[in-house]
């Protein structure tokens, strides 16, 4: 590898210093990994759920997102949505969801690259995946509150119910629904390979500081 | 090192701060009385001040079913000459459904205009006379191996030998067929153990094929059938031309049971006019129901259907208005039917579950006669027979029958349960016979108890009772007479179902239905969880005719009105609160066809459709695609709505129809 390589991806290590602490260097790897690892199941599974309660809905209604599709009781949601004017859900997010796939993969990668980086810019490389959860939260709520806030004003109940924001997490009211919405498996996974980034992070750093100040040292020196 | 992982451990406590509030608030559910705490209070006080006795308290805690909770059997009765069938839940006997059959009805929208109800409706047309009514006796759910499976119901018309077949997936009629040689069929519907074919026999005997003769040609022209409807599952339909008829004298049929497991393969169906006697009170003979009462002996008709389908198959048949038929000749000389002599006038002929015994009960005899089936093969091989004046062979009564018990006056019909034992109701005492089976030993066989019902029972279901399976429990008592047990409503008083309890020990009656939308005669009751019914059809836009996307299904946005010279074909769609379009223009003397698709997927979303002065009533059940045409024959202004109260916008859910001079 050449000294350009070595400067931007961060100093190799040497043969003998692998095999003298062979899991020093091992658990950063396998942390990361896992972290993508589930970042990549977790597009499979839904993210979060918003249920609403009504006396004649007994089974509840339930809308189920995944980082790419809406799933359950959607059509009937709508349907009611139509009363006090709320856009169809499926016009929710629809950039974020055709690119997602794409977006949660390269995130991925990027993990998984981190993995080779030997200094700092291993973090900015893992930034993606650590800031994931946080930001599917912040991108639902903003929907939530665009839905909420825009309501047509000419639909039939749009005198009684005024726009409103759904709270992305824990319990809401709107007209004779209650409605609660959590996150679901994948998300909960998004979060768990979050705090495997930021676990990573340290053992990457503990494991690679020392070769990088010493890479550092010999530069100054030279 | 430590900055890193308490990080980590906020994002970790965030998390589960986050999960920790999906907890939902539980509203307390009262808790079950126990048994060591017995009857609270309150309840021994409402006993008191309603006067109710221990049994008056065992009866409405058997039966009564809090909210929510689903019935445990579900009672199919036929209406009688309401020409429909009634389903209830059992123990509670709420009324569930009142499926139309034959008479129209406009809540289900059947009969009212909808193309898929009128078309089955007129099928079962007659010679080109519109009939809407009929008399609907002998309901017969599908089976598999002898046992309900859930699946189909047939049920008879017996004015005009008709049958239709209601889809236990929507629990609506799909096909009405009229036997062609008959006019009249009581002894219907009953079913082979898989559902190969449906058996019906004729009753009031006619020339077949409704041929003029006059009635001192009675015994040379005048015949019965007993009709075996072929019917294909996976199609759910009837059909005819597969089905065949077996010629039979006119010894007036009354009903009849299809073997099963030992007997699988042969039918048995009970006659009462072997005098073939002609009535003619104006010419000074004695009424009918004289002159049939002659006789000692009637006849038991014994069909092998597994031989006639041979038979048919080796080409040894006629075809009559488009049935096959088997003529007497050929049946009696091919193996196919066979007569035993029964004692005078019986009405039901029902199969054991193991399809070992034929119980025929007496109705003028007090006995029930049991015949084996062992007995009726062994007299058939030996030969033991006489012959009819029609050259059937008649096999020696003492050769094939088993045993004789006698019950009380006026045993009609017989059920069985899980214990051995059979039910036999007795018309003239008013009660309920439960007796022992006893097998191969004629003498085990033998009266148990009675219990007395109220009043004039006729047929009798328990659970699961004429399959290879009966689960006991429960025996449903249909009742002819009410008399005193309902509030006055004037002269026509309801019919009194009544619920027994035949679990253990004395038989008790627990339950009192009024029945006041028809007069059932049989009733099947089938496991709650054995049937498979749809909440919502499977897909929008569905025909529940084919049981398939429907052509003219249309989706939201798609909604139109297409103009071809005089005639209009309109595409609606139906979703709370809106029908689309709402403006229909038209002109005076158009035809018009008229397509609405109910859109909605959540469960009882249903609307209802009417449309004044046109008589079009509608019910389009989530996912539906339903057609009505007619003639605008008349100008103005009219108001089409939805009448099921779908929404709190429901009146708001019309539109209107502009018909131009």
């Amino acid at each position: 590898m050449t000294a350009d390589m070595e400067k931007l991806l961060g100093p190799r290590v040497p043969a003998d210093e692998l095999r003298a602490h062979r899991t020093r260097y091992l658990i950063p790897t396998l942390i990361f990994a896992a972290a993508a690892i589930l970042i990549v199941i977790s597009m499979f599974l839904p993210y979060w759920s918003l249920t609403l309660h009504a006396p004649q809905y007994p089974q509840g209604l339930k809308v189920v997102a995944y980082v790419n599709q809406l799933q359950g009781d959607v059509a009937e949601i709508d349907g009611l949505n139509h009363y006090i004017g709320m856009r169809r859900l499926g016009e929710a997010a629809q950039f974020e969801m055709q690119v997602s796939i794409f977006a949660i993969t390269g995130i991925a990668l990027l993990i998984l690259a981190a993995i080779f980086v030997h200094n700092w810019w291993a973090a900015l490389l893992a930034l993606p995946g650590l800031l994931l959860p946080f930001f599917f939260l912040a991108d639902l709520q903003f929907w939530l509150a665009n839905f909420g806030q825009n309501l047509d004003p000419t639909a039939p109940l749009s005198s009684s119910v005024k726009p409103f924001v759904p709270p992305a997490l824990g319990v809401g009211k709107i007209a004779q629904f209650r409605t609660e919405a959590y996150p679901e498996i994948g998300l909960w996974l998004a979060f768990v390979a979050s705090a495997l980034i930021l676990i990573g992070l340290y053992f990457h750093r503990r494991a690679y500081k020392p070769l990088v100040d010493a890479q550092k040292q010999a530069a100054k020196a030279g | 090192m430590k900055k890193f992982l308490t990080i980590a451990l906020v994002i970790a406590l965030v998390a589960i701060g986050i999960a920790a509030c999906g907890g939902e608030e539980e509203t307390p559910t009262p808790a079950p009385v126990s048994v060591e705490g017995g009857l609270p209070a309150s309840a021994m006080e409402i006993a008191a001040a309603r006067g109710l006795t221990p049994d008056d308290i065992a009866a409405a805690l058997k039966t009564y079913t809090p909210s929510g909770k689903v019935d445990e059997y579900l009672l199919f009765m036929s209406g009688g000459h309401s020409g429909n069938v009634i389903v209830a839940g059992i123990p509670s006997m709420r009324i569930l459904k009142n499926i139309a059959v034959f008479t129209p009805e406009s809540w289900q929208g059947y009969g009212f205009g909808s193309r898929e109800s009128e078309q089955i409706l007129d099928a079962g047309n007659v010679n080109g006379v519109k009939i809407r009514m009929g008399d609907t006796h002998h309901p017969a759910l599908s089976e598999t191996n002898g046992d309900y499976d859930g699946e189909y119901l047939f049920i008879n018309d017996k004015t005009h030998a008709r049958v239709a077949v209601v889809d236990l997936r929507d629990f609506e009629t799909k096909q009405i067929v009229k036997d062609p040689l008959l006019i009249s069929a009581h002894g219907s519907t009953f079913v082979t153990p898989n559902t190969e074919y449906v058996v019906q026999a004729s009753q009031y005997n006619t020339p077949l094929g409704w041929e003029y003769a006059p009635i001192s040609e009675y015994k040379e022209k005048y015949r019965g059938t007993i009709t075996f409807w072929k019917f294909d599952r996976a199609k759910g339909r009837i059909l005819p031309e597969e089905s065949f008829a077996v010629e039979i004298p006119p010894y007036w049929q009354d009903l009849c049971d299809a073997g099963k497991l030992a007997s699988d393969g042969w039918a048995f169906c009970n006659s009462f006019n072997s005098e073939l006697y002609t009535g003619g009170v104006t010419e000074g003979n004695p009424p009918f129901e004289a002159g049939v009462s002659q006789r000692d002996m009637d006849y038991l008709h014994i069909i092998n259907w597994k031989r006639a389908e041979e038979v048919i198959k080796a080409g040894k048949y006629e075809t009559l208005k488009g049935m096959k038929l088997i003529r007497i000749p050929a049946a009696a000389a091919e193996g196919v039917l066979y007569l035993a002599p029964e004692p005078k006038s019986p009405h039901g002929v029902d199969v054991s579950p193991d399809g070992k015994y034929i119980v025929v009960a007496g109705k003028l005899d007090p006995h029930v006669t049991v015949y084996s089936i062992d007995k009726i093969k062994q007299a058939i091989a030996d030969k033991k027979w006489t012959t009819d004046d029609y050259g059937i062979p008649v096999l020696d009564f003492d050769a094939v029958m088993h045993a004789q018990v006698e019950l009380g006056l006026g045993p009609l019909h017989t059920q069985f349960d899980d214990q051995g034992y059979a039910y036999t109701s007795l018309f003239l005492d008013s009660a309920i016979a439960r007796w022992k089976l006893g097998g191969d030993d004629p003498s085990a066989y033998a009266l148990v108890e009675k219990t007395p019902v109220q009043y004039n029972v006729g047929h009798i279901a328990a659970a699961e009772g004429d399959t290879v399976n009966p689960d006991g429990k429960y025996l449903v008592a249909l009742n002819k007479w009410a008399v005193d047990r309902f509030a006055p409503i004037g002269p026509l008083l309801p019919q009194n179902i009544q619920l027994l309890d035949i679990s253990s020990g004395q038989m008790k009656v627990i339950y009192d239905m009024p029945m006041g939308i028809g007069e059932p005669h049989y009733a099947q009751i089938i496991k709650t969880d054995k049937i498979k019914a749809w909440d919502v059809y499977p897909e929008v836009g569905w025909d529940p005719i084919a049981q398939a996307p429907s052509k003219y299904a249309t989706k939201a946005g798609e909604e139109r009105v297409v103009r071809n010279g005089n005639q209009v074909e309109i595409f609606m769609t139906s979703i709370r609160s809106r029908l689309t379009p709402d403006h229909i223009e038209i002109k005076k003397g158009d035809h018009v066809i008229w397509h609405i698709t109910n859109i909605e997927t959540a469960k009882d979303a249903t609307h209802g459709f009417q449309l004044g002065g046109y008589n079009i009533s509608l019910s389009i059940e989530p996912g539906e695609t339903t057609t009505f045409e007619f003639d605008a024959v008349n100008d103005g202004v009219f108001a089409f709505y939805c009448t099921e109260f779908c929404s709190a916008l429901h009146l708001e859910m019309m539109g209107y129809m502009f018909v131009q001079p």
